[in-house]
């Protein structure tokens, strides 16, 4: 079950500079298990204490997932998943 | 510094004042590389506050699909203060996510004249820039 994964900016330092990826998995939290073997360091900048950090966007396709079950969104071979940092603040 | 046409600028400072007394927020594209801020695009303030303000998820990954076909990239990221001046706060440093934009600050605490300014924000340091308006 491999994913497309689309890094943004601030998180390239972790794929070497790599702009998308391929995952593998059948829920998001399967795949940033398997992005972080690959990319280390990736997982503690999306997860917090067990769920999606909340100024991450994760979107599965064009789905934010936060309200597609967070963590335990289902994906599929060939699904698209996109991490936008939110823009944001006071 | 950061170089943008006069009515980049108006259109930013319309719409801080139209949702004041919450805060406005929106980005500005420019062809990738160009550090030319050239198409704006006001974002829907999804906290519709006084004091935050944070993309709305949806429209956000729209633009963003948007701006990946044109090849664009957000030049400019602003957003406004309604009752203080137009310098990063504490939140502001800490979620600012791209170091190749220009932080533009819109204060409208004064009902007639506004306070604009602009930063660079990188590893949680604020630069402040001149700005330098071009007539359109």
């Amino acid at each position: 079950m491999a994913v497309t994964v689309s890094i943004p900016t601030i998180l390239r330092t972790h794929t070497g500079g790599e702009k998308s990826v391929s995952a593998t998995g059948t829920t998001l939290a399967e795949i940033i298990d398997d992005l972080e073997n690959n990319h280390g360091g990736l997982k503690a900048r999306l997860v917090k204490e067990g769920a999606l950090h909340r100024f991450v966007n994760v979107y599965v396709n064009d789905e934010d997932v936060r309200f597609a079950g967070g963590l335990t969104a289902p994906v599929k071979d060939g699904d698209n998943v996109t991490i936008l940092p939110a823009v944001a603040g006071g | 510094m950061l170089v943008i046409r006069r009515d980049l600028v108006d259109a930013m400072v319309a719409h801080a004042r139209r949702d004041h007394p919450d805060e406005a927020c929106g980005q500005i594209a420019g062809p990738e590389g160009s550090d030319r801020p050239e198409r704006i695009i006001e974002m829907e303030n999804a906290e519709r506050s006084p004091t935050f303000y944070r993309f709305d998820a949806a429209e956000q990954l729209k633009v963003y699909r948007e701006m990946q076909a044109n090849d664009e990239e957000a030049v400019v990221i602003y957003h406004s203060h309604t009752a203080t001046e137009a310098y990063p706060s504490r939140t502001d440093i800490k979620f600012a996510n791209e170091p190749q934009a220009h932080y533009v600050l819109v204060s409208t605490r004064d009902p007639i004249e506004h306070e604009l300014r602009s930063y660079r924000i990188v590893d949680g340091v604020v630069t402040e820039e001149p700005v330098k308006i071009i007539e359109s």
